[in-house]
């Protein structure tokens, strides 16, 4: 018996603070397929706990996941994860990964627990350990009761969730998940994103995210990299995205005339009024307690105040017209 | 944990060795190929003949027995022909066992897209085809050279010293015999399950593809008036090497360095083409 892999507690993130090595690292990364290239020179360094990656079929996005696990060579540059090297250290960093693919991948004449056991076990772990988070796994994802029952009888949801037990069932430091949500119904949809969500939110485990939809990478990411025709469109940390969003503020207001304008403008605001609707950037150091301050006292009704931030939606669409 | 807590709980204990993974992939593969009872009761059948060539020696040292039958004791020699008969037809039974056995190992992982979950582990592809492999190997060892071996040393415990010294090149013949049978049939039952999808075509493909081969020999001998045939006559090229190394004399239009390099040339085709299936992904450019 041998201890697992490399350490990686430096550079998988601590739970209280920031990765000091980046969980991604991509340096002109480049993957050619005949003629065609599918990633043209990606250069980027993501650090999230959980990283979405974006864009339309046929972006690349698979592309990258399969390359960062060694599945395609790069053709030109280099990526990292976790520090170490795709194509130096391939072994090392799948012991650190679980993945759960895209497609159907299961094995027809298993039941849920040996098929995870095996894959455990082919990951390092012994085999009565692998028992016994296989177990735990399938409880974990909620198929507890299906457990025993053959791999090929599951329905769509259930297999997606079998690949999910089997990409934790070794605990890994990363989770790379290439569109776990895909054809799942509504109710199933949202059981998956709140599981993602919850190992996020856990701190075990990273994640990388790969999906077209924007609503499972916006409910579950901190970290969003955009790829359009093999290429970097946009790179977006939701978290400072969503703090920055926070100073735009929607009001809709009764009883305003210009001086109540005015003495926002005093502020440092900037402001746009359209009939009861006015918008504005609040200053530095502005806050809305001000707003109701100027309102009180200008005899201004505020019916209602949003703060309007972009959503993942207006960010995808602009990274797509650019 | 208990897994009624259903929280995810890290992994921070001792790993198995790299090494040993293969071995994994073995035991499973292994255990799922003997859920079917028709493999249990063909291995049973593959062994009736080990047991008749066990009692064939029995008797042919049984002075009793042979006083019997009014039959001179070096009439029923056990020799370099009796163990080359021995594996010709444990070698008709390797085949088909083979093409029961060998397409189930593969085709499945193809046919449902698993190959992905194999190798983003710290697993390769020459691992996961050794695991694999390994299994046929077990198997078809189990009727060739292990009971060939155990008869050997059956007939050498009657026969006696000197026997033994003058004939011990009988039982490294029937190894390596058995090496280059399970070798190729392995590497060709996987290539073409790897190719082929679907288990039960691939089983088949394997059935036709040795007496098309030969077919295809004769026709070519035929037509053409030559003897270059036989290279596409795996059966033949096979035959060819086993009667060298079992010095049985037989008329052969390929010598034996030729065989041997043709099989080469066969199992390296293979290899390559199953290397070029197992993959994650396909590449389609």
């Amino acid at each position: 018996m041998t201890q697992p892999g490399a350490p990686v507690s430096e550079s998988s993130g601590s739970p209280t603070g920031a990765p000091s090595v980046p969980l991604i690292e991509l340096n002109g990364l480049t993957v050619r397929f005949g003629n065609r290239d599918i990633l043209h020179g990606l250069t980027a360094s993501l650090r999230g706990r959980a990283i979405g990656l974006l864009g339309p079929n046929g972006a690349g996005k698979s592309t990258l996941i399969n390359t960062l696990l060694g599945f395609y060579k790069p053709t030109g540059g280099s990526a990292k994860v976790f520090g170490q090297d795709i194509g130096t250290n391939l072994r090392n960093i799948r012991s650190l990964v679980g993945y759960m693919p895209e497609n159907d991948a299961f094995i027809s004449k298993m039941n849920a627990v040996s098929f995870v056991q095996m894959m455990g076990e082919l990951s390092g772990l012994p085999s009565r350990v692998a028992l016994e988070r296989a177990h735990e796994a399938l409880f974990y994802v909620g198929l507890a009761e299906a457990r025993y029952r053959q791999l090929g009888t599951y329905s769509l949801g259930m297999k997606q969730l079998a690949k999910l037990a089997q990409a934790i069932v070794h605990g890994p430091k990363l989770l790379i998940l290439d569109e776990p949500t895909n054809g799942l119904d509504p109710s199933a949809r949202q059981r998956m994103v709140r599981m993602v969500r919850e190992i996020r939110d856990s701190r075990e485990m990273r994640i990388v995210l790969c999906s077209h939809l924007l609503r499972d990478v916006e409910d579950t990411c901190d970290e969003v990299l955009i790829l359009k025709q093999g290429q970097i469109a946009h790179y977006s940390d939701l978290d400072e995205e969503r703090r920055s969003n926070k100073r735009f503020v929607e009001l809709e207001i009764y009883g305003a005339n210009g001086d109540f304008t005015a003495a926002i403008e005093k502020l440092g605001c900037e402001c746009a009024v359209t009939a009861n609707r006015m918008k504005m950037v609040l200053a530095d150091g502005v806050e809305t307690r001000d707003i109701f301050r100027i309102a009180a006292e200008q005899q201004v009704r505020i019916r209602r105040l949003n703060f309007r931030r972009d959503t993942l939606e207006d960010i995808f669409l602009k990274a797509m017209e650019s | 944990m208990a897994v009624y807590r259903r929280n995810y709980r890290p992994y921070s204990g001792a790993q198995t060795p790299e090494w040993s993974r293969f071995l994994v992939l073995f035991r499973y593969s292994r255990r799922n190929l003997f859920r079917s009872r028709f493999l249990t009761g063909f291995l049973v059948l593959c062994f009736f003949w080990p047991i008749a060539c066990m009692v064939w020696i029995y008797l042919a040292h049984s002075a009793s027995f042979l006083a019997k039958l009014g039959l001179p004791p070096e009439l029923i020699s056990i020799d370099n022909k009796f163990f080359f008969l021995y594996m010709t037809v444990q070698g008709v039974l390797s085949f088909f066992m083979t093409a029961f056995a060998g397409p189930g190992l593969i085709s499945p992982d193809l046919a449902n897209g698993s190959l992905p979950l194999y190798f983003c582990r710290p697993f390769s592809r020459a691992e996961y085809v050794l695991g694999k492999s390994s299994v046929l190997g077990i198997l078809l060892s189990q009727i060739t050279w292990i009971p060939g071996v155990i008869l050997f040393i059956i007939q050498a415990s009657f026969a006696g010293a000197s026997w033994t010294r003058d004939n011990l090149w009988i039982a490294g013949s029937l190894a390596l015999s058995s090496l280059i049978l399970i070798a190729i049939l392995s590497l060709l039952s996987t290539a073409l399950s790897a190719w082929v999808k679907w288990r039960i075509v691939a089983g088949a493909l394997l059935v036709a593809v040795v007496p098309f081969g030969a077919g295809l020999a004769e026709a070519i001998n035929a037509v053409l008036r030559i003897d270059a045939g036989h290279f596409f006559d795996l059966r033949y090229l096979v035959a060819t090497v086993w009667t060298n190394l079992f010095l049985v004399d037989n008329e052969r239009a390929v010598s034996v360095g030729q065989a041997w390099i043709a099989i080469l040339v066969y199992g390296s085709i293979c290899l390559w083409l199953l290397m070029r299936k197992i993959r994650a992904y396909e590449v389609i450019r």
